[in-house]
């Protein structure tokens, strides 16, 4: 389970890194949104790999850690609503100068 | 326990929603509630200063839960004069966007001014890392709002830039955040200090790779280079008042650096050794020439003031990155040098426009009320660029003496020096241009008289300019309580006792009190 996890995150993570270098807007969101995945999945990771274990104490012998999922549901919530940010702004730069680059545009010299 | 500690938060947290939903149409009483929530919170943090000045920690454990278990509020020497300057800061800039009413020009602007001073305490205050996150993601929310505050298309655009840039920054965050809990099961930054220090020699690649993760977090929230490209930008673009409330999210990036690189990863600790040396002070000095060369080639005032932030920046990390209590004392005078003069230099370049198209450095007719700008922009360019009377003299002196012993002081001399003369011939031209060329052209025939920047606005700049003056005069018991903060974060076991050891729910040693 450990190789899965750990080439889902990286493949997650290589796949966000190429569309946030795209430098268009909706590339660079998909890109951002996949990199927060990769995120969510190494937090997730960090407080072991534990299958069918719960996360509070009771009858069970083994537990999870739930500080990571604690983390993760903070993790995820933000993003979120970041992504939503971004989209709106993303959209309002769009409609305003029907021009979707995310770098600054070529300025031309002043004489 | 005393409750104090938390009311930085509270206060701008309760304030804003209020803002929202009571007076959302009422500029007026927004403005009063918001001015008014700003000098009590001045209040609040001298207060504080006050309580750890003497070198006492205050601790607040949030639901009464020991740490490392509950969250803990911190409030050290170092802390509460972050927070007192944030406060001080906001309050001049809050009048500034009040006299030039830039707080009408869109909607919410006191809302989410009061969200952004929430996040930027938070930030100052938490001791723990992930707390720190949280009130860095809700310093950055509040911030994309008000960077884009009055829209405008290339506005909108550079808030773009400014809110992609940051996410990124937080997923970077998050990973060394992950990284860091999967090498030590903790969170909590003194619990981390103590844990960091238990780590097997053989096993330290996952805290490096944590350690470096968070320097790089850091290294982007204080725009050194090469991390710094999304700062020109969003700061120029960004609405003058905003951008001078910018000028201590800067240093947030430089405290959290301080914080965590004397108090969890020591200059001392053997598997990070070599972290700042090899990596941060050549940074810093690369930060510190791009910065000033920025200044000498800026076409556009904000522009100017932006990379003379990045420069800035560039000379407190430099004092940072020796980590030695001199070189920590130095950064923090430069520190709060710096913060003033940078947020006063935005306001100004915000004076500067009224009755010019635009802020281009091209002779333009005089603006509007030019003497008095003129005046300010002086005394200011004279504190950024380091000369004489002024507290950047001074702290350019202490930042030179600090690493006049240091291996490395051939370098940081030739560049230091090297990089305020740029910054100096950068700000002269500047200032000629805008002021003196001014007077050799023309004034159209047809041309519409602006009206002059009103007497508020002044009185905010003026009030950043005497601060600076204050901060100069009083320079001999600046630098001695600097020197005690520095002392206090290089021994930093009364932090970790206090922290660790003060009764809350769940503390295990409560059972052994009892026989």
């Amino acid at each position: 389970m450990e190789i899965l996890v750990a080439s889902a995150i990286g493949i997650l993570t290589a796949g966000g890194m190429y569309l946030v270098l795209r430098l268009r807007t909706f590339p660079v969101i998909m890109g951002i949104s996949l990199l927060t995945y990769a995120v969510n999945i190494f937090l997730f990771a960090s407080g072991r790999l534990t299958v069918g274990a719960p996360p509070i104490l009771g009858d069970a012998t083994t537990y999870t850690d739930p500080l990571p999922q604690a983390l993760v549901l903070t993790a995820i919530v933000i993003s979120f609503g970041m992504t939503a940010v971004v989209v709106m702004i993303a959209l309002g730069a769009y409609l305003g100068g029907n021009d979707d680059r995310v770098d600054d545009p070529v300025v031309e010299d002043a004489p | 326990m005393t409750h104090w500690l938390i009311l930085p938060i509270i206060l701008p947290a309760f304030l804003a929603p209020f803002i929202v939903l009571a007076a959302r149409y009422q500029i007026g009483i927004q403005r009063v509630i918001s001015v008014a929530g700003m000098v009590a919170l001045i209040g609040i943090a001298l207060g504080l200063s006050w309580t750890a000045s003497d070198g006492s920690i205050l601790l607040y454990q949030l639901g009464d839960w020991a740490a490392p278990f509950g969250i803990v509020l911190v409030g050290d020497r170092l802390s509460t004069l972050m927070v007192l300057l944030t406060a001080v800061l906001a309050l001049f800039v809050l009048l500034y966007s009040i006299g030039s009413k830039w707080d009408e020009r869109g909607r919410h602007f006191h809302a989410l001014f009061q969200f952004q001073i929430m996040g930027i305490m938070g930030a100052f205050l938490t001791g723990d890392l992930f707390n720190l996150f949280v009130f860095f993601e809700v310093l950055l929310i509040a911030s994309y709002g008000l960077m884009i505050h009055a829209g405008g298309t290339v506005r909108l655009r550079a808030g773009v830039q400014y809110v992609l840039f940051n996410l990124l920054g937080s997923t970077l965050f998050l990973f060394a955040l992950g990284a860091i809990y999967a090498e030590t099961g903790t969170l909590n930054m003194a619990d981390l200090a103590h844990r960091v220090q238990l780590i097997d020699a053989g096993a330290t690649v996952g805290i490096r790779v944590a350690a470096v993760l968070l320097l790089m977090v850091f290294a982007i929230k204080a725009a050194v280079v090469p991390l710094h490209f999304w700062l020109p930008s969003s700061y120029a673009e960004a609405p003058a008042p905003v951008a001078a409330l910018f000028a201590i999210m800067t240093k947030v990036g430089a405290y959290a650096i301080i914080r965590v690189y004397t108090l969890i990863f020591p200059p001392d600790l053997a598997a990070t050794a070599g972290l700042h040396g090899w990596w941060l002070l050549p940074a810093a000095l690369v930060s510190l020439a791009v910065g000033m060369i920025g200044v000498l080639a800026a076409r556009h005032l904000d522009r100017l003031v932006a990379f003379a932030v990045i420069g800035s920046m560039g000379m407190v990390m430099v004092s940072i990155a020796l980590f030695t209590p001199a070189g920590i004392s130095a950064a923090l005078y430069y520190t709060v040098h710096s913060t003033l003069a940078a947020g006063a230099l935005f306001l100004i370049s915000d004076l500067a426009r009224a009755g010019r198209a635009n802020l281009d450095l091209t002779a333009q007719p005089p603006m509007a009320g030019a003497n008095l700008t003129a005046a300010m922009f002086f005394v200011a360019a004279i504190a950024m660029a380091g000369l004489p009377p002024l507290s950047g003299f001074i702290g350019k002196l202490l930042i030179l003496d600090a690493a006049f012993d240091t291996p490395h002081m051939v370098w940081i001399w030739a560049v230091v020096l090297g990089a305020s003369l740029i910054g100096i011939v950068g700000f002269a031209r500047a200032g000629s241009i805008l002021f003196w060329k001014a007077k050799s052209v023309e004034t159209p025939e047809d041309a519409s008289t602006a009206a002059a920047p009103s007497g508020l606005s002044y009185v905010a700049v003026g009030g950043l300019l005497s601060l600076l003056v204050a901060h100069t005069v009083f320079a001999g018991p600046a630098t001695t309580y600097t020197t005690a903060i520095a002392n206090q974060l290089f021994t930093p076991d009364a932090y970790m006792t206090t922290v660790l050891t003060t009764k809350g729910k769940m503390s295990a040693p409560k059972t052994e009190e009892d026989h």
